[in-house]
């Protein structure tokens, strides 16, 4: 049983990565990446609802009548986000602001309903809250990533300590300004998937047309 | 009257909530593979934009903001913590009574859209117009435009970006970005494109 | 493998959903009463750093939240008063009640702005030592055609002003408005206040001859084409550093009662 545990909470890291292979939860993962700071405050809130929304949902999964199931999986995932959102308010109030909206639409992102309904409606309670956070950590990875990167090069700092000194302040740094702005995400993340591709071809999609072998070649 | 306008052109341009802001990501990746369903998808959210953000607008305005329950007697109550809970409920219903009426009246749409539809309920799109709403104050006649706009630009991101993946079905791609990987570049260039509306309306 | 759904009748799903919503209420309401404190202390200090960073533009990036401090003062006496909570004071709400504000005579009404709260927020904000480094005033007067209101920065020692910041003021664009431009407001940067004697010489030079005379040191230009604007500025800095506005409340800080 601890190794199909270990497994649940591991595929999801690069095998099964929610947003490099399920295409979930993209939204948030560009645009709070501008710092390494909000990445990971986002990527701790998400997992957070994670692990508990499944947790819930799989504790009532045998009592929650099939009509009914989505908004009630909503319902929980949304006061189980309003609940994030008043603590981050109380307590790192400089950070949520910058989260400004995000927070709140951890309801609408797609990885924590698509695990609620994909697995914890069919799972077990410890085995849901593992897939949790083995979703939220895989998201994390790839949000942490990002940030690290954008930051780093679009202003020269990690977790707002200055690195490599820009040129306004005196130094040698010239930032790349691009990746303050929303397209470097979308290149970054193509970036991942392509290197995560070439160690898991298994991952790789099929194209719809290939180009006919032409048969006139001969030796 | 100008004021209103430079909205529209913001909220469908500049602050394109699909290239700017990347709301709406996933419903987007997923269904632009061809430009009919795109375009369906892209007015069912139209539809969904501009009737919920003027709603939740009176919602939040007249029930949950601060102070917002001086007509009933109640004017020191705070309620907008509730606002998270309340416009998904909006949206929800909206997109049930959508659903019904798509049906009725257009039921080739109805059977195409297929799952997507129900899935706009979640569409990061549709609560973020809401939520944005509420953090820039807007009026009820700004948030009408502002949810027509929004939705406008929304619906006209992913068309044209089904109508460039169309296109890229007969293009040779390297294997590893086949599929999800040339999608996100594909995003990244028109976000850039976007980009160039920024010298508008200054 | 468990099985995904019990009965489908209408009444468990009324059940079901009722039993969550309850639970869910109770969490989110739970949640929300408790820390409603601890935001609402984060949301004023908020709102006060951002007050200091407008008022003092150069100066302002760089004080802590733990250097500054909000009072409610009497204006009549220059008493600090506790009873008011500074977090919820609104003195323009108490200017017009009868209760909490007076009505300024005529002949002292040099901001003409006919009535006054009885209290006024005042901002100190702190040096390493702990003694008063700067005295931020709210004053407001009116204008050609709108009230200016301002930050007023005097220095510890409420002898000269520090920085004059308008962050309100509806005057003729291009005219009067430009009493807000950064150039104009940089003048009264060091002004001193007071003469030897004590008397309040500050203010703006709207006559011919002013800029010359005995009181040049204390006098900004006023704006050619904007005198009455220029007059209004003017009245606002004499009425609430005089004894109408904020005079006993600076007497004190300079006598050392309030420090």
């Amino acid at each position: 049983m601890t190794g199909n545990y270990w497994r649940i909470l591991t595929r999801p890291l690069i095998d099964e990565n929610p947003l490099t292979l399920q295409i979930l939860g993209i939204c948030s993962a560009l645009a709070v990446t501008t710092s390494l700071d909000t990445a990971l405050l986002m990527s701790l809130v998400v997992t957070c609802v994670l692990a508990l929304g499944n947790g819930a949902v799989s504790l009532i999964r045998n009592q929650l009548p099939h009509s009914v199931r989505i908004i009630v999986q909503i319902t929980i995932i949304a006061s189980l986000v309003i609940v994030v959102d008043q603590v981050l308010q109380a307590y790192a109030f400089e950070l949520s602001k910058r989260l400004s909206v995000f927070v709140g639409l951890v309801i609408t992102n797609c990885i924590v309903l698509g695990r609620a309904e994909g697995f914890a409606m069919h799972n077990g309670f410890t085995a849901s809250v593992l897939d949790g956070i083995g979703n939220g950590l895989g998201y994390s990875l790839v949000l942490v990533l990002v940030g690290t990167i954008r930051e780093f090069f679009g202003k020269g700092s990690l977790l707002n300590f200055q690195i490599l000194v820009p040129v306004e302040q005196g130094g040698s740094f010239e930032p790349l300004q691009l990746m303050l702005l929303p397209p470097s995400a979308f290149f970054i993340i193509g970036g991942i998937i392509w290197y995560i591709r070439r160690r898991r071809p298994q991952q790789v999609e099929k194209p719809e047309f290939t180009l006919r072998e032409s048969g006139e070649s001969t030796p | 009257m100008n004021a209103l306008g430079e909205l529209l052109l913001r909220s469908v341009f500049l602050d394109n909530l699909a290239l700017s802001f990347f709301l709406g990501m996933c419903t987007f990746l997923a269904v632009s593979k061809r430009v009919d369903t795109a375009l369906g998808v892209g007015l069912a959210v139209m539809c969904v934009q501009t009737v919920t953000v003027p709603v939740n607008n009176l919602i939040y305005n007249w029930l949950l903001a601060p102070g917002a329950l001086a007509w009933a007697g109640l004017g020191q109550v705070d309620l907008s913590f509730l606002r998270l809970i309340a416009f998904i409920g909006v949206i929800a219903a909206m997109v049930q009574v959508l659903e019904m009426v798509l049906e009725f009246h257009l039921p080739r749409l109805y059977r195409a859209l297929g799952i997507f539809l129900p899935l706009i309920t979640v569409n990061c799109a549709i609560l973020g117009g809401s939520l944005f709403m509420v953090e820039r104050s807007y009026g009820f006649a700004e948030s009408l435009v502002f949810g027509f706009g929004s939705g406008l630009g929304w619906a006209l991101a992913i068309v044209m970006f089904a109508a460039i993946r169309e296109r890229l079905k007969y293009a040779d791609i390297p294997d590893g970005l086949q599929g999800l990987g040339i999608n996100f570049i594909v995003a990244g260039i028109m976000s850039l494109g976007f980009l160039a509306f920024a010298g508008m309306g200054r | 493998m468990s099985e995904l759904t019990g009965q489908d009748s209408a009444a468990r799903a009324l059940v079901v959903t009722f039993a969550v919503a309850f639970v869910c209420a109770l969490l989110v309401s739970t949640t929300t009463v408790l820390l409603r404190p601890v935001q609402r202390a984060n949301l004023e200090a908020a709102r006060v750093m951002q007050l200091v960073r407008d008022a003092l533009p150069d100066a302002g990036a760089s004080v802590d939240a733990g250097d500054l401090e909000e009072r409610v003062i009497d204006l009549a006496s220059g008493r600090i008063d506790t009873a008011i909570d500074p977090a919820t004071f609104d003195a323009e709400a108490a200017a017009k009640q009868p209760q909490s504000s007076v009505e300024i005579p005529r002949e002292l009404d040099l901001a003409r702005l006919r009535r006054r709260a009885l209290h006024a927020p005042v901002y100190l904000v702190r040096g390493d030592d702990r003694s008063i480094d700067s005295i931020i005033l709210p004053v407001s007067g009116r204008g050609y055609q709108s009230i200016i209101r301002a930050w007023l920065v005097l220095d510890g020692k409420a002898a000269r002003v520090r920085a004059l910041t308008i962050y309100e003021q509806g005057e003729t664009p291009g005219v009067g408005s430009r009493i807000e431009d950064p150039e104009w407001l940089a003048r009264w940067r060091d002004r001193p206040i007071y003469d030897s004697e004590g008397v309040i010489r500050i203010g703006v030079a709207t006559r011919p001859g002013d800029a010359s005379g005995p009181d040049a040191k204390y006098l900004v230009d006023g704006i050619s084409g904007a005198t009455r604007s220029s007059r209004g500025i003017d009245g606002m800095l004499r009425f609430w550093l005089g004894d109408m506005g904020f005079g006993p409340f600076l007497q004190r800080v300079r006598d050392g009662e309030i420090k």
